[in-house]
């Protein structure tokens, strides 16, 4: 295999070869777009499978009462649809989107570690092939919810429940690899000049991102490693008969839990920062501020874990602590949204759909955030816990926030990578469509959790019932209307109004310098930035 | 700026997909094995599927890892890529802290949180009611139910093996740092003996440690399976130990690659990586003789 080395990029002639043909060209890619275009195309696959499975549970609570499927293949329906949409929709599709722009944002010939970076994608596939494959193995797939808490997930699990734990683990590997593979480029590869606090804000989110996941994702390797060993050979960690503590798991668990709700929102964030300014046409308010609060965010994840935990059994020092330092995080958060509205107040707006779901996310992922506050206040999280506020909650930072943070993207980084604009008005038709679909889904989960209906129960009480087809009808909408950015994507991908290299008169950034569609190759050598200001939001600030 | 022109972007590979592949049949295999192990069937494909999967990893590991060293040797390597090498390892290092920081973080809870309550004390002994008359101890040599999890008669002493093996570990540490200054002054007879004693050192160091789980396991009563105790100490130690494992084999690879005549004074990122993450296992080996064996 020294045939891999490639004398032309070593000697640094420019001409370049663009991809190969056929099957090879994916699989033994070391190219940042090929490899950034897999992981959002994986992501889009996994999103409807996970997707499919949220059908099957809003079919099911169309009515009370059971109807179409078995309680314990309900389970198993919310545990996939979670483990599905964490770790094979929302991270990978930043993780893709990570690939194709930061090596464009900051001037880079492409990721640090290039070859490392097809290895964190190909195990993705392989990790979901073994964990979508329980479901058909003997005593069906893992049921015990997306957290897995023990003792469900180690003395009362399905045999399949190893597979499950070594799925994490690949996954776990591919997210650690490609953590430091975009931690090394963005420390190593930014072009002359790019100093830190000239970087855009997609880029320092996701310096921040890959930190945390270098820092969580050993830790949800420890966790089911201890699983492992409780289930095969014989310890104790989760076992109180033995002096461990089922309550270690789940300590164990949000530690990495509670940064891991960053590492979904963080990039979108950075991304939703890039567009506001530029449908807006105007610098970001408040630059620096917003580097400081995505700092601040990342820091208070770590210290805020057991507010999973209120109604455990903690000690009431504990609960206090933990009460206090989740309300904290609202301010670095506030921080963002004040930014954010700022940047739009007398900006000359217009209404894209990158703008569309960007505002939608400042506004939903705002209201997400304020059913949070409610949540982190202890006593009042007793009432709410385990209940479809909870579920509420979750989805609405989830779905407009993460999910709507990457439609954002996508439809502006679209012109970019393919060369064309997409069909707006269908793209409006999908923003409006999952709008609303999303809103009727989930916003009457507030009342029936409030009312106290809990989650993962097939059945409930028929005061619930008009709200949950309510919810049903929204989730129903909001799930065809993705086969409509399907749609989109494929129609923008064969042809359309050709994209200029910088297709929005707005946007800013070193992206915009490239042709559209992006070269196979670009910045092998690399621009000079030493002339630019320190940060383009800097003179106008206020 | 030049070193930023050169920076090298390696052609398709074909080692990430077969370690993709190596690591699939890997894993699949040894799930295969445990489950049937734990169901009591007598036949499994398990570990004919998990050693052909060792293989192929095995096979992956030569093959890139032979192809870095060669590009490295060719010279295709700019100082920029030797930085991103050095982050790359840097942030890996981070990343098994962190791995650590679960296991110890589990050992702190169990020793001043959940154990104390369930014998009784604190803001959540409620949890003695669960077994009445049950008295937390550490070392834990009585457990809740010793019936699922029968305790040990003891433990194993700081002072004996555990304290030749910290002098062992410790001393090797100084021994590499010998071997790097040797390499560094381009002394190729002292970096040679420094680097083989270090992976002699780590060696004797594993072989003491195989002879204390035998003293555990066959007199003492100390296993995986006695309680709380028994599992904290043989996650950490064992894990630990196959981090002392993979160290020896790299140091092993790189005292090879010595003899082969590569590396330079100035040139020998392979070797510094290979010594931070042997000094890294060496740190958390003296956080394990503290908080495991002394304390």
């Amino acid at each position: 295999m020294s045939a891999v080395i490639d004398s032309h990029a070593a000697t640094g002639h420019d001409h370049h070869h663009g991809p190969a043909k056929g099957l090879s060209r994916w699989l033994l890619t070391t190219n940042h777009k090929d490899i950034g275009s897999m992981y959002l195309w994986f992501s889009f696959a996994m999103f409807l499978l996970g997707g499919s499975m949220a059908m099957v549970i809003r079919a099911e609570l169309f009515q009370p009462g059971l109807q179409i499927v078995q309680p314990e293949f309900f389970n198993q329906m919310t545990t996939m649809h979670g483990l599905i949409m964490v770790f094979g929709a929302v991270m990978p599709a930043f993780v893709g989107l990570a690939n194709w722009m930061i090596p464009l944002m900051i001037g880079a010939p492409d990721m640090a570690l290039p070859r490392m970076n097809n290895f964190s994608f190909w195990l993705l596939p392989a990790a979901f092939g073994l964990l979508v494959s329980t479901l058909f193995m003997e005593g069906g797939g893992p049921n015990f919810g997306w957290t897995f808490y023990a003792p469900l997930s180690t003395t009362y699990a399905p045999e399949s429940v190893t597979f499950f734990i070594l799925a994490v683990h690949l996954m776990g590997i591919s997210s650690i690899m490609g953590a430091i593979n975009v931690v090394a480029t963005i420390l190593n590869l930014r072009a002359p000049g790019m100093t830190l606090m000239k970087m855009p804000l997609f880029v320092w989110t996701w310096l921040i991102t890959g930190f945390l996941l270098i820092a969580v994702m050993p830790v949800l390797a420890g966790v089911v490693t201890m699983m492992l060993m409780d289930i095969h050979f014989g310890t104790s960690f989760f076992s109180a008969a033995g002096g461990g503590d089922p309550v270690l798991f789940q300590h164990v668990f949000w530690f990495f839990g509670h940064p891991e709700v960053y590492i979904m929102i963080l990039p979108a964030f950075g991304a939703v920062s890039a567009i506001i300014p530029a449908f807006s046409r105007k610098p970001l308010f408040g630059y620096t501020s917003m580097v400081y609060a995505t700092a601040a965010i990342a820091f208070l994840s770590f210290i805020v874990w057991a507010h999973h935990m209120f109604t455990v059994g903690i000690p009431l020092t504990g609960e206090l602590f933990f009460m206090y330092a989740t309300m904290l995080i609202a301010v670095p958060t506030g921080v963002k949204v004040f930014n954010w509205v700022s940047t739009m107040w007398q900006g000359s707006m217009t209404f894209e759909a990158p703008m569309l779901f960007s505002v939608a996310f400042v506004i939903l992922f705002t209201i997400g955030g304020f059913s949070g506050l409610m949540l982190a206040i202890a006593p009042a999280d007793f009432q709410y816990h385990d209940t479809y506020f909870v579920v509420a909650h979750f989805h609405y930072v989830l779905v407009p926030g993460a999910i709507f943070g990457i439609f954002a993207s996508a439809y502006y980084w679209l012109p970019k990578w393919t060369g064309h604009m997409y069909d707006e008005t269908l793209a409006k038709l999908h923003f409006w469509m999952s709008f609303v679909g999303m809103n009727l889904a989930f916003f009457p989960m507030h009342f029936v959790g409030l009312a106290g209906m809990p989650r993962r129960i097939p059945d409930y009480n028929m005061m619930f019932a008009n709200f949950n087809m309510v919810s049903s009808i929204g989730a129903f909408m909001f799930g065809v209307t993705q086969l409509l950015f399907l749609f989109i994507v494929i129609k923008c991908i064969l042809g359309g109004r050709p994209a200029s290299a910088k297709p929005w008169d707005g946007a800013e950034g070193l992206e915009w310098s490239v042709p559209s569609p992006a070269p196979y190759h670009t910045f092998s050598t690399p621009p000079d930035m030493t002339d630019e200001h320190e940060h383009r939001a800097g003179p106008s600030h206020g | 700026m030049t070193n930023h022109e050169q920076y090298y972007v390696p052609a398709q590979s074909k080692w990430p997909i077969i370690a993709t592949l190596g690591l699939l049949i890997t894993f699949y295999g040894l799930g295969s094995w445990l489950n049937d192990l734990k169901a009591g069937r007598d036949e499994s494909s398990g570990p004919l599927i998990f050693f052909v999967g060792a293989l192929f990893v095995a096979y992956m590991l030569f093959g890139w890892f032979g192809n870095v060293v060669k590009e490295s040797r060719t010279g295709l390597y700019s100082p920029q890529m030797d930085r991103s090498f050095r982050w790359g390892m840097t942030w890996f290092i981070f990343s098994e802290v962190m791995f650590f920081t679960a296991f110890f973080g589990a050992l702190f809870y169990i020793r001043y949180w959940a154990g104390p309550w369930l014998g009784g004390e604190g803001d959540k002994g409620i949890a003695n009611m669960l077994w009445p008359g049950f008295e937390y101890t550490w070392p834990m040599l009585d457990t809740p139910d010793p019936k699922q999890f029968p305790a040990p008669s003891g433990v194993i002493s700081a002072w004996g093996l555990p304290l030749i093996n910290t002098i062992l570990l410790v001393t090797s540490s100084f021994t590499l740092t010998f071997a790097h200054h040797a390499l560094r002054k381009d002394k190729r007879g002292p970096l040679k003996l420094w680097l083989a004693l270090t992976v002699l050192l780590g060696a004797a160091f594993l072989v003491l440690q195989i002879e204390e789980y035998i003293h555990a396991y066959t007199e003492l009563g100390l296993t995986l399976g006695s309680g709380i105790y028994g599992a904290t100490f043989f996650m950490l130690t064992g894990f630990h130990g196959a981090h002392v494992t993979i160290g020896a084999l790299i140091l092993t690879v790189m005292l090879v690659r010595v003899l082969r005549g590569h590396f330079t004074g100035e040139q020998h990122f392979g070797f510094e990586a290979a010594a931070w993450y042997w000094h890294f296992v060496d740190v958390v080996w003296l956080m394990l003789f503290v908080f495991v064996y002394v304390l």
